[in-house]
C-alpha cells in the first residue's frame, strides 16, 4: 500500500517543506500546480476574446479591453503556459529518473527557477490591475515603446524574469543530462524524452539570453528615451523584429520539442515495440534545434526587410520541414506491427499526430515567400501556429499528464474521463481552429476586434468551437481530482513502459533508486 | 490561368484582381493538393495501423524492427525535393509580387496612420480614409467606418509608395494577394496591375492599436476613361476647397489629411483625446494641475508639441505635427475651432 511506503510525497510533511524542497519530483509538482493555475486563467481570457468575436461589431467589451485581453492570452499562453510547460512539469518529474539519477545536477538552482517564474508571473500579472497592455504578446516596436502606457513596462520586466527561470531550468537539464547518467547509460540509450529535453534546453540556455536583452533595450527605450528602436530618436522599428525573431523562433521549438518527445514515449509504449529509428529521431531534434536559430527572418518576409533576407530565410525555413517530417513518419512506423492499446495518452498521442501534421503542412505554406505575402498576419496565421502549439502542445501535455500521473501520484487516472476529455478537446479544436484557415483565406487579418459581415459565420463556428475545448479541459481537471480522491492503486508499471521510471516503485522514493541502475541496452527493448 | 482549376480550392479566396494574383492562387493549389496528399498518406497511415495492429490479447507480441535504411532516406529525401520546389516557386511569385526598383504607370504616395491611410497623386491629388464619422451601415454595434475610395486605372501598373506617420501598419489587399508593411521612417513599395474592374478593400494588418480593425480604404479599379474623369473631377473640387475660407479649409483639414478627428471629437464626445467643442476662449485643466485658457498660441503648441500640455484624464499619445503642417494650415484649423462653440 502507498500509504505504508516511504516515498517523496510522505518524505517531510507541510507546506513549508515542500516551498523548501529540493526534490526534482516534488518542484515538478509546484510547477505543475502553478503552471495549470496560468493556463487557466489565459484560457479564460481565450474565452472572453472569442465571445467577442461571436458577432461583428461589439459584442461585449470595448476594442480596448479586446485588445488588452488579446495580448495577456497570448503572453500568458506563450511565456507561462507553453514554454515552461512540459520541461518544467515533466522535465523536472521524469528527466532524472529516466537516466537513473537521484535529482538534477543543482536542486538549488531548479527551486530557485520555480521561484523566478512565479516572481515573474506575479510581476507581469500585476499590470491587470495597473496600466493597460495592448501591444500583443510581441511587443512590437514603435507601438510599445511610445504610442501605449507604462504598463508595458511591468509586462516586460516579469518577462524578462520568466527568461532567466528559463535559462536556469535549461542549463540544469543540460548538465543533469552530461554529467548524472547511471554506468551504461550512453548517449545513445537516453529516452526520446530526453533528447528533446536535452535540444531543448541547448534553445533555452542559447536563446532567451537575446529575448532579455530586446526587452531591457525596450524598457531602457521608453524610460530614457533612448533611440533604439523608434525612429523619431534615431532608431530602427524593425531591429526589434530582428532580435525579437532571434529569440522566439526557436522558442517555437523550445515549445514543440518537448512535446514530441512525450509523443515518442507514448507511441512506444503503447505500440509495446521499439521505436523506430532512434537515431533519426534524437538527432532530428538536435538538428531542429540547430536550424531554428536560421530562420527568424520569416516572420518578416512583408516587413521591408530586403527581397533577398527573404528568400535566404525562405530557403533555410524550407529545411526545418525535413527533420520534422522524418519524426513523424518514424512515429507512424513504429506504429507498424505493434501491439497497440488505445487507451487516453495513446489518443493523445494521435491527436497531436494528426493536428502536428496540418500544423506542419500549413507552416510550409507560410514559408514559401510568395504564398506568405497573402497570408501574413491574417487567420490563416493564427490557425496555423495553435494547430502547432496549442494543438500539438497541449495534446501531449494531456497525454503526458494522463501517462505519468500513476508514477507521480500513486494512482490511476480514470481512462474513460481521459477518453471523453479527449473527445472535446480534440473536436474542439478542429471547430475552433479549422474555420480561422478559410478565414485567412478570405483576408481576415489578426488582432481585429471588429470585422465585416461575410466572415460572420465562420467566427461563430470558431467560437462554438472554444466552448469544446474549455469544457474538455475541465473534463480533464475532473479527472485529476476524482483519481487523487478515489483513484486505484496504480502499481509499479501500469502501462508496460520500458524506460527506468517504470522499474522504481509509484510514487518513486525520496532519492528514486534504493540502488543505482545498470544499463545494458536501449531504452525500448520489447521483444 | 488558374492550374487543376477544376478543384475549386481557390473558392475561399477573393476574386484574383491582379496580374500576380492568379500565379499566387497556381502555387496555393500545388501547396493544397500537395499537401492534401502528404496528410492522407501520414494520417492515413496512421488510422490503418490502429486498426490493423490492434492488441488483441494481453500477451501479443510485436515485431522487432529498429530502422530500415532505404525507407528513411526515401522519406527524407522526397520531401526535401518538394520542399525545395515550393521554395523556387514561392520564390518566382515573390519577385513578381515584389517588383523591386520598378516604376508605376501611376504612382501614389501612401501615409499611413493611427488608424488612417492617406492617398497622395503625383497630380496632388489627395484621398483621405474616414476618420470618425462614417458608420458602416446597416450594423448597430459596428464600429466599421465607411472606406474612402481610391481609383485606380485597369491594367496599368500602379505602384504605392508606403510610409507611415507613427507606429507600423501593414496595407493589404486580399483581392490582390499582395501585403506591404508601411514603416516609420522608411519607405516600401506597394506594386500591382489590375486586371478586374470593381472596389477591393484594403485592411491594415500589422497591429496598430484601439482601431486597427477599422483602418479600410476601397480600391476602386475603373478603365482609363473614367479614371481620367475621376482625375479631373477631382482637381475642380481641390480648386474649389482653395477658394473657401480658412474656416472651411481648416475643417477639411480636420477630417481630411490630417486626421485629426480620428481622435478628437467636434460634438464633445469623448474618443481617444479631448473633444474640441467649446475649445476656444475656454479654461483648459493638464494632467501636471496647471491650467491656461486656449488661445492662438495654446494651439499651435498643443499641435507642434503635444506633450507639453497634457489634458487631465487623457494619456500623452499624440504624436507631433512638427514639419508635417504648415503655418497657414495652423491658423485654418485655429479658425475652425473658433467654430466649434
Amino acid at each position: 500500500m502507498a500509504h505504508d511506503q516511504h516515498n517523496y510525497l510522505n518524505h517531510q510533511k507541510g507546506i513549508w517543506s515542500w516551498l523548501t524542497t529540493l526534490d526534482h519530483k516534488r518542484i515538478g509538482i509546484m510547477y505543475f500546480v502553478a503552471i495549470m493555475s496560468f493556463f487557466f486563467l489565459g484560457g479564460v481570457f481565450a474565452l472572453l476574446v472569442r465571445a467577442e468575436l461571436f458577432t461583428p461589431g461589439k459584442t461585449l467589451f470595448s476594442a480596448d479591453v479586446y485588445n488588452r485581453m488579446m495580448t495577456y492570452h497570448g503572453a500568458i499562453m506563450v511565456f507561462m503556459v507553453i514554454v515552461p510547460g512540459i520541461p518544467a512539469i515533466f522535465g523536472n518529474f521524469v528527466l532524472p529518473i529516466m537516466i537513473g539519477a537521484k535529482d538534477v545536477a543543482f536542486p538549488r538552482l531548479n527551486l530557485m527557477s520555480w521561484y523566478m517564474l512565479m516572481i515573474g508571473a506575479a510581476i507581469t500579472g500585476s499590470t491587470l490591475f495597473m496600466q493597460n497592455v495592448d501591444t500583443g504578446w510581441t511587443f512590437y516596436t514603435p507601438y510599445s515603446s511610445i504610442k501605449t502606457g507604462l504598463g508595458v513596462i511591468p509586462m516586460v520586466l516579469g518577462v524578462f524574469i520568466i527568461g532567466f527561470s528559463s535559462i536556469l531550468t535549461g542549463l540544469n537539464f543540460i548538465v543533469t543530462t552530461h554529467k548524472l547518467r547511471a554506468p551504461g547509460m550512453t548517449m545513445n540509450r537516453i529516452p526520446l524524452m530526453v533528447w528533446a529535453l536535452y535540444s531543448t534546453a541547448i534553445l533555452q540556455v542559447l536563446a532567451t539570453p537575446v529575448l532579455a536583452i530586446t526587452l531591457l533595450l525596450l524598457i531602457a527605450e521608453k524610460t530614457l528615451g533612448v533611440g533604439i528602436f523608434d525612429p523619431q530618436l534615431g532608431g530602427d522599428p524593425v531591429l526589434f523584429q530582428h532580435f525579437f525573431w532571434f529569440y522566439s523562433h526557436p522558442a517555437v521549438y523550445i515549445m514543440i520539442l518537448p512535446a514530441m518527445g512525450v509523443i515518442s514515449e507514448l507511441v512506444a509504449t503503447f505500440s509495446r515495440k521499439t521505436i523506430f529509428g532512434y537515431t533519426a529521431i534524437a538527432y532530428s531534434s538536435l538538428a531542429i534545434a540547430g536550424v531554428s536559430f536560421l530562420v527568424w527572418g520569416h516572420h518578416m518576409f512583408v516587413s521591408g526587410q530586403s527581397e533577398f533576407a527573404g528568400i535566404l530565410f525562405s530557403f533555410i525555413t524550407m529545411l526545418v520541414g525535413v527533420p520534422t517530417a522524418i519524426k513523424l513518419f518514424n512515429w507512424i512506423a513504429t506504429m507498424y506491427k505493434g501491439s497497440i492499446r488505445m487507451d487516453s495518452p495513446m489518443l493523445f498521442a494521435l491527436g497531436f499526430m494528426f493536428l502536428f501534421t496540418i500544423g506542419g503542412l500549413t507552416g510550409v505554406y507560410l514559408a514559401s515567400t510568395g504564398m506568405d505575402v497573402h497570408f501574413h498576419d491574417t487567420y490563416f496565421v493564427v490557425a496555423h501556429f495553435h494547430y502547432v502549439m496549442v494543438g500539438g502542445t497541449l495534446m501531449a501535455l494531456m497525454g503526458a499528464l494522463i501517462y505519468w500521473f500513476p508514477k507521480v501520484t500513486g494512482k490511476l487516472y480514470n481512462d474513460t474521463i481521459g477518453r471523453i476529455s479527449w473527445v472535446f478537446i480534440f473536436s474542439g479544436f478542429n471547430v475552433t481552429f479549422f474555420p480561422q484557415f478559410i478565414l485567412g483565406n478570405m483576408g481576415m487579418p489578426r488582432r481585429y476586434y471588429d470585422y465585416l459581415p461575410t466572415f460572420t459565420e465562420l467566427n461563430q463556428m470558431s467560437t462554438f468551437g472554444s466552448w469544446l475545448i474549455g469544457t474538455g479541459f475541465l473534463v480533464g481537471l475532473f479527472g485529476v481530482i476524482l483519481a487523487l480522491l478515489k483513484g486505484k492503486e496504480a502499481g509499479m508499471n501500469p502501462f508496460g513502459g520500458k524506460t527506468l521510471e517504470w522499474t522504481i516503485p509509484s510514487p518513486p522514493p525520496h532519492e528514486n533508486f534504493e540502488k543505482t541502475p545498470v544499463l545494458t541496452g536501449g531504452p525500448y527493448e520489447y521483444r | 490561368m488558374n492550374w487543376f482549376s477544376f478543384i475549386p480550392a481557390t473558392s475561399f479566396m477573393p476574386v484574383p484582381a491582379t496580374k500576380e494574383s492568379g500565379d499566387v492562387d497556381n502555387l496555393y493549389i500545388f501547396l493544397l493538393v500537395s499537401g492534401l496528399i502528404s496528410f492522407i498518406i501520414l494520417i492515413g497511415g496512421m488510422v490503418i495501423f490502429i486498426f490493423k495492429y490492434r492488441r488483441k490479447t494481453e500477451d501479443q507480441k510485436s515485431a522487432y524492427i529498429t530502422h530500415n535504411t532505404l525507407a528513411e532516406f526515401l522519406w527524407s529525401f522526397i520531401p526535401f525535393v518538394i520542399m525545395m520546389v515550393i521554395f523556387a516557386w514561392g520564390w518566382d511569385v515573390f519577385h513578381d509580387l515584389r517588383k523591386v526598383g520598378e516604376k508605376g504607370d501611376v504612382e501614389v504616395h501612401v501615409t499611413a496612420r493611427q488608424w488612417a491611410w492617406t492617398f497622395k497623386y503625383a497630380n496632388g491629388i489627395e484621398i483621405n480614409s474616414p476618420t470618425g464619422d462614417k458608420l458602416e451601415p446597416n450594423l448597430p454595434d459596428s464600429t466599421l467606418l465607411k472606406p474612402e475610395t481610391v481609383v485606380v486605372p485597369l491594367g496599368k501598373t500602379i505602384r504605392f509608395v508606403l510610409t507611415s506617420d507613427d507606429v507600423l501598419h501593414s496595407f493589404y489587399v486580399p483581392a490582390f494577394r499582395n501585403k506591404m508593411d508601411a514603416v516609420p521612417g522608411r519607405r516600401t513599395t506597394f506594386t500591382f496591375t489590375p486586371i478586374e474592374k470593381g472596389d477591393f478593400t484594403v485592411f491594415c494588418t500589422e497591429y496598430c492599436g484601439t482601431k486597427h480593425s477599422n483602418m479600410m480604404a476601397t480600391i476602386r479599379v475603373v478603365d482609363s476613361e473614367q479614371f481620367a474623369a475621376w482625375q479631373a473631377a477631382e482637381i475642380g473640387k481641390k480648386a474649389g476647397a482653395a477658394d473657401a475660407g480658412p474656416a472651411q479649409r481648416g475643417e477639411a483639414l480636420f477630417k481630411g489629411s490630417l486626421g485629426c478627428s480620428g481622435c478628437h471629437s467636434i460634438d464633445g464626445s469623448r474618443i481617444v483625446g479631448p473633444s474640441f467643442k467649446g475649445l476656444y476662449g475656454n479654461k483648459r485643466d493638464f494632467a501636471d494641475g496647471s491650467s491656461v485658457v486656449a488661445d492662438d498660441a495654446y494651439i499651435k503648441q498643443s499641435i507642434l508639441v503635444p506633450t507639453a500640455k497634457v489634458v487631465a484624464g487623457f494619456p500623452p499619445a499624440m504624436s507631433s505635427f512638427q514639419g508635417r503642417i504648415k503655418e497657414e494650415e495652423i491658423k485654418d484649423i485655429i479658425e475652425f475651432i473658433k467654430t466649434l462653440k
